[in-house]
């Protein structure tokens, strides 16, 4: 992209050479995928792979270790671990994936507007964005939380309202580089509508760093959300929320250790796996880390 | 360099303010009606009338900005609906130091260990420690922290009886009392930083390296030691303090997680309770402050550029 004489976007042929082949040539990115397609298989399939209602509790049946009746262990109400493990991949997954959705579409949009408009109406909408990015994420989240009230769905607003900042900010600046090229002022000068620029030229060209920068926000957003429940100010109990469980957990830790390790060890492998890929997405879109990196 | 230095100082101020103008909004769209909160169940018009009128809030919203940001930086930042604590005291006295102190603990942590890992990998590249050190790396930065936390207290703190589970004491009233117990939260947070200082820290070792300065150095029969130590490390330290600049954001989210599972009375469990608790007031000032931190370890950061390297500082 930093051709000068670029005439037209990155045709589709390119683009998988560039980008689809060196992330394929990676071991550990392709071992982190894998990962997450169990993961994913988990939470599609959890329905027909459960053996028991995930909040459905027993107290006959509380605090038992892993046996053929529940495959890991019950917590301290009776619920059967293994069922709310395969739930909480489905909550996970869709509150990481659905948040920096949100927030990708507000930020892109945003960050489209700034970068195009410039003037006044950049001004403003950057010092929005600048006083966003002056909060770390999980105070930004736990503010909104706070506004909002507890909840799955406001897991995921707050989440993403706090991803819109990185989001907006990293477009305008792809915006402003891209806008300047020979090939915008090409289309224009041929008489293409702004819209049709917009999406046909500047967008193709924003795109791929911002795509892999949401990969990248996935296991934050994961990280955030199971902190937030943890901290008792995110999804809300029976829900099987990994966060919740590694939380109630904790008063057990010395006789029933499985309650927080099963969410536990399976939130730590996802968020490594989702790091291995987000960090092979990275290398593969930009050939300077690839040597050493 | 004086202008550079201005132009940044005007536009850190501004975003100051903007950070006041969110925390300020935080407030305002927070539930609940602060007068009735104030004045609990049962009231008459005329007590509501008057206390929205001492706390000045039938004036237009810009008046009252005004008003709280003048309070604010004046000190005076309220008292606690619950425990009917000054705020201020609370915030800035009490808890920001022991945030401040677990950070600058796990950061020292992280330095001793992840700089060591990072050289050795890069020296010894593609080689087993490279290998276990790009491991730990990896699993140390993508762990969630408050799950190890409570494997390091299962661990250290109650099946071999090494650290103190919970509590906290200040290591500026007993040292050595003070580091004890904030050994393991301080390893908690920590380790997440390791990984990241280890990566940067071969990364840019690596880069380094091969540069012919460093050959020169070498040629001149400089030892080993000498040539990684000063003339490589001294290159590291760049993308080393930038990195630790912008992980902040992920620090602070660490720090909160550590605090609540070891139970500190940092900045991060005043936030938390006070969520739970519905005292916007405190989640305000709590916002407000980590607010300020980042703006001011960002400009720290710039400064330390031109410590660091002297050809910014020629510019």
């Amino acid at each position: 992209m930093s051709d000068a004489l670029n005439i037209t976007a990155i045709p589709d042929s390119q683009w998988k050479r560039r980008f689809l082949q060196p992330l394929l040539r990676q071991r550990s990115a392709m071992v982190g995928l894998a990962i997450i397609a169990v993961y994913i298989f988990a939470a599609v399939f959890a329905p027909w792979l459960a053996t028991h209602d995930p909040t459905a509790q027993d107290l006959m049946a509380s605090l038992q270790g892993p046996s053929a009746a529940h495959w890991l262990g019950t917590d301290s109400y009776g619920q059967d671990l293994y069922s709310r493990l395969l739930y909480g991949a489905q909550l996970a997954l869709i509150i990481g994936f659905a948040s920096v959705a949100l927030g990708l579409v507000a930020g892109v949009a945003i960050g489209l507007a700034a970068g195009l408009m410039g003037g006044r109406t950049e001004w403003v909408l950057m010092r929005i964005v600048d006083g966003l990015l002056a909060f770390p994420e999980l105070i930004l989240a736990m503010a909104f939380m706070a506004v909002l009230g507890l909840g799955t769905e406001n897991v995921v607003y707050a989440l993403a309202l706090s991803f819109v900042g990185p989001f907006a900010r990293m477009t305008r600046g792809d915006v402003l580089q891209v806008k300047n090229q020979p090939y915008i002022e090409a289309a224009r000068l041929m008489g293409v509508s702004t819209a049709a620029i917009i999406w046909r030229h500047v967008l193709p060209n924003v795109v791929s760093p911002i795509l892999v920068q949401a990969g990248m926000r996935v296991s934050i957003a994961i990280l955030l959300e199971s902190g937030l429940s943890f901290l008792g100010i995110g999804v809300v109990p029976p829900t099987p929320d990994w966060g919740l469980m590694i939380a109630e957990g904790r008063a057990f830790i010395t006789m029933a250790p499985w309650i927080s390790g099963v969410p536990g060890v399976a939130l730590a492998i996802l968020l490594v796996a989702l790091n291995l890929l987000g960090d092979g997405l990275r290398d593969a879109f930009d050939p300077t880390t690839q040597k050493d990196a | 360099m004086f202008q550079a230095a201005s132009a940044k100082l005007a536009q850190t101020l501004l975003v100051l303010l903007f950070v006041s103008a969110a925390s300020f909004a935080f407030l305002k769209l927070a539930p609940g009606d602060p007068v009735s909160i104030m004045l609990g169940s049962d009231y008459s018009k005329s007590s509501y009338d008057q206390l929205t009128h001492e706390l000045g809030l039938d004036q237009p919203v810009v008046f009252q900005y005004g008003n709280w940001l003048a309070d604010f930086v004046r000190g005076d930042w309220g008292t606690s609906y619950i425990t009917n604590q000054n705020i201020f005291e609370l915030a800035v006295l009490q808890a920001l130091p022991v945030t401040l102190t677990l950070a600058a603990l796990s950061l020292l942590i992280a330095l001793l260990i992840g700089i060591p890992a990072g050289v050795l990998a890069a020296l010894y590249r593609n080689s087993w420690v490279d290998v276990l050190a790009t491991t730990l790396a990896i699993g140390g930065n993508a762990f969630p922290s408050f799950y190890l936390g409570i494997l390091l207290i299962w661990l250290f703190g109650v099946d071999l009886g090494w650290f103190p589970v919970l509590g906290f004491v200040a290591p500026w009233e007993d040292f050595w009392q003070g580091l004890w117990h904030l050994t393991l939260p301080a390893v908690t947070l920590g380790a997440w930083y390791v990984g990241l200082i280890a990566r940067i820290t071969r990364s840019s070792l690596l880069e380094v390296l091969g540069q012919p300065y460093i050959l020169a150095a070498k040629a001149r029969g400089e030892p080993a030691w000498r040539v990684v130590w000063v003339h490589g490390m001294r290159n590291v330290l760049m993308p080393l303090v930038t990195v630790i600049g912008l992980q902040l954001g992920g620090m602070l989210r660490g720090a909160v997680m550590t605090e609540v599972v070891f139970a500190l009375p940092g900045l991060g469990m005043m936030v938390t309770t006070a969520v739970l608790n519905r005292e916007y007031i405190v989640v305000q000032a709590g916002i407000m402050l980590t607010g300020l931190l980042f703006v001011a370890v960002n400009l720290a950061v710039d400064q330390t550029y031109q410590f660091l390297d002297p050809r910014i500082r020629r510019r």
